[in-house]
């Protein structure tokens, strides 16, 4: 009996399970759906480039012998303090209250071992992060929960936020099963209840403003602080030069794949520039202005492995930061909780609904005895583990290209992988001379 | 710096911003009251204070005067611009002219009076302040305001209130409209009792019976998709 060989069943590409599934969540009910973290589609990325290496036209430095250097200092423009750190890697913003307590002591402590610093995030400054973090950066956002002169000064730096890479021109929300009475306490707002981050600051719009808002932040904090302005990858140019305008310091550039608490992911995934593209387009404008390692240029999103922050730093960047990397570091997202992400409906490395409180490895949690499983010291340590092998990654990869400073590594060292990585670094594609864009 | 009958007067023709702002800064209990001259409209005038001193602005400033202040009594003879006693902790300011946009902006505490008008966006995301306005207000004012009290004894512009938290507004005169989920709201006796207390504070001739007291309907306090439309 003759028999038609079948057709196997073939699922649409554009209307994919995962799609799909989405549009049925949409219409069960009828409200976008909120997540944590960054950008999940792929982008072109740091792994789309390559170091070239030392050859016969450049020497290399001897790996285990010849010294290659990591020191960065920020905010040597205006500061009278500016804040020197051993390694060119920083913790980003994470605000207490998207993080638990024992969270940000780890993230303190990691830094500090390390020789960096780390950031606050929206709902002001913790005395365990204080306490913990040798050099710490205070975020100054549209919301001002938590804001207070006192904690301005004990800052080692300020960060005005103007924007970041998972959301450029959105503001947050923190669910109200998050809001404990010690995070309402320091937000000034009743328990239990959604809380607003605003999208715009309060009191200032545009560079014109924001260069007197500046100008009173110093005059309060008597010019010792660095002021970093925060951006995120929308339009690096213009962004930039207007930063340097306004009377920046440092300016943190963050790319779309820079993770966020909570917003609509819709939001994550549709607006904002990768990070790699964001970066020569504000080195261009730092030296169009004359700037460029005079106004540090600290870039994030993304950064997973040393060759992330060599790549970083060879196109022109002065540090970079990190945030979900850190947070995996001390152990988000660990494969040991796979059996609670099966009951979350989600597994290990996807997990990201970071705003519903129910994290089992007891980080993006306000709950008492999902906290209690984050031992901030151990946590530290491993945070601190984790930096020094980016470090000693970044080292490596510097003294292969001959450097004796890691900022003295350049986009010369480097090809693309792709055209698009090509176009966006502004490197050549491997094997050609070609730019995209520059012509041939 | 001259110091005469006690005042130590602070010219900002002829010193500088940061010399201004530092001596203030520093002010040691034995010296309490200060003056500043030939303002000249500048910006970050006597910004964050943090003694109980008195210090007298006399002329108008620019952007944020009295900025992020704690204990200090400051009076301005003049008019204030954008940002005048934003995010203050406590101490009292006193503005005898009028004020700009976000007048109060963000203040956790103490008392602002402006005795003229103030512009858009008075007292807003509030967390603690007292603002008295002798005038009226601009539109947005007390936007996403959290705590403390807003005194109006002249009129209000559009969307007052608008996602207000738990903030009380208080006003005499006419609200040109409500923003999302700000109501009126009952005028019970504590609120006569607090509102009479503001109204003396601030040295305003108005009687607790003739205001409104508006705040929030807590309808948009946790997100519903059904109130999407309302935001």
């Amino acid at each position: 009996m003759d028999q038609t060989p079948p057709t196997l069943p073939r699922q649409s590409w554009t209307f994919s399970n995962e799609t799909n599934s989405e549009i049925r969540r949409a219409a069960a009910t009828g409200i976008y759906d909120i997540r944590g973290g960054g950008a999940k589609r792929r982008v072109p990325h740091f792994d789309d480039l390559l170091f070239l290496g030392a050859s016969m036209s450049r020497y290399p430095l001897e790996g285990y012998r010849e010294k290659c250097e990591t020191s960065v200092t920020l905010g040597t423009r205006f500061a009278k303090k500016p804040i020197e750190l051993k390694i060119p890697i920083t913790i980003a913003g994470m605000s207490f209250g998207s993080l638990s307590g024992p969270a940000k002591e780890a993230l303190g402590r990691g830094a500090t071992m390390a020789g960096t610093s780390t950031t606050t995030g929206d709902g002001g400054m913790t005395e365990e992060e204080r306490g913990h973090s040798k050099k710490l950066v205070y975020q100054y956002l549209p919301s001002r929960y938590g804001m207070n002169p006192d904690d301005l000064r004990r800052a080692d730096a300020i960060e005005v936020v103007v924007g970041q890479g998972a959301k450029p021109g959105g503001g947050g929300m923190l669910l109200g099963q998050k809001i404990t009475e010690r995070v309402a306490g320091m937000r000034d707002l009743p328990v239990g209840i959604d809380q607003r981050s605003a999208c715009r600051h309060p009191d200032w719009t545009g560079p014109d403003d924001l260069e007197i808002k500046i100008l009173e932040l110093r005059e309060i904090t008597k010019w010792e602080k660095p002021i970093y302005i925060k951006v995120g990858g929308a339009r690096p140019y213009y962004d930039v030069a207007l930063s340097v305008k306004a009377g920046a310091d440092v300016i943190v550039l963050d790319g779309m794949q820079g993770g966020t608490a909570a917003t609509q992911d819709v939001f994550i995934e549709h607006v904002g520039q990768p990070t790699l593209a964001c970066i020569r387009p504000a080195v261009q404008a730092l030296q169009d202005l004359g700037m460029h390692r005079k106004v540090q240029l600290v870039v994030s999103g993304g950064i997973r492995t040393g060759a992330d922050v060599a790549k970083a730093l060879a196109l022109g960047a002065d540090a970079v930061s990190i945030g979900t990397a850190a947070l995996i570091a001390i152990g988000d997202n660990d494969p040991k909780w796979e059996a609670e992400y099966q009951k979350l409906g989600t597994t290990t490395g996807a997990y990201d609904d970071w705003h519903e409180g129910r994290d089992p490895a007891g980080i993006t949690t306000q709950d008492p005895a999902l906290m209690a499983r984050l031992d901030p010291v151990e946590a530290g340590r491993r945070l601190r583990n984790y930096l020094n092998v980016l470090t000693l990654e970044c080292q490596t990869l510097a003294r292969a290209c001959g450097k004796s400073h890691v900022h003295n590594l350049e986009p010369e060292d480097l090809c693309a992988l792709t055209i698009e990585a090509a176009a966006m670094a502004q490197v050549p594609l491997a094997g050609t001379n070609w730019i995209p864009g520059k012509g041939f | 710096m001259n110091a005469d009958a006690g005042i130590t007067t602070l010219d900002l023709s002829t010193t500088e911003l940061r010399e201004v702002n530092e001596t203030l800064q520093s002010a040691r209990p034995g010296n309490r009251r200060y003056e500043i001259v030939n303002t000249r409209g500048a910006h970050a005038i006597a910004v964050g204070l943090d003694a109980p001193i008195e210090v007298t602005v006399k002329g108008s400033t620019g952007y944020y005067c009295a900025g992020m202040n704690k204990q200090a009594t400051i009076r301005v003879e003049g008019s204030v611009g954008p940002g005048a006693a934003e995010n203050m902790m406590s101490g009292t300011v006193i503005v005898d002219g009028d004020a700009s946009q976000y007048a109060g902006a963000t203040g956790h505490g103490g008392l602002l009076v402006v005795k003229g008008n103030a512009s858009s966006r008075c007292g807003i995301s509030m967390k603690g302040i007292d603002i008295v306005v002798h005038g009226n207000i601009g539109h947005m004012s007390a936007f996403m305001a959290q705590k403390g009290n807003l005194v109006v004894l002249g009129d209000a512009g559009a969307a007052l209130g608008d996602s207000i938290y738990e903030a009380r507004l208080f006003v005499r005169g006419e609200v040109a409209s409500l923003g999302a989920d700000c109501v009126e709201k009952e005028m019970r006796p504590e609120h006569l009792d607090l509102l009479a207390d503001l109204l003396a504070k601030a040295g305003a001739d108005a009687k607790p019976e003739e205001f409104k007291r508006y705040g929030s309907a807590r309808k948009l306090y946790n997100f519903n998709i059904d109130h999407a439309g309302e935001y």
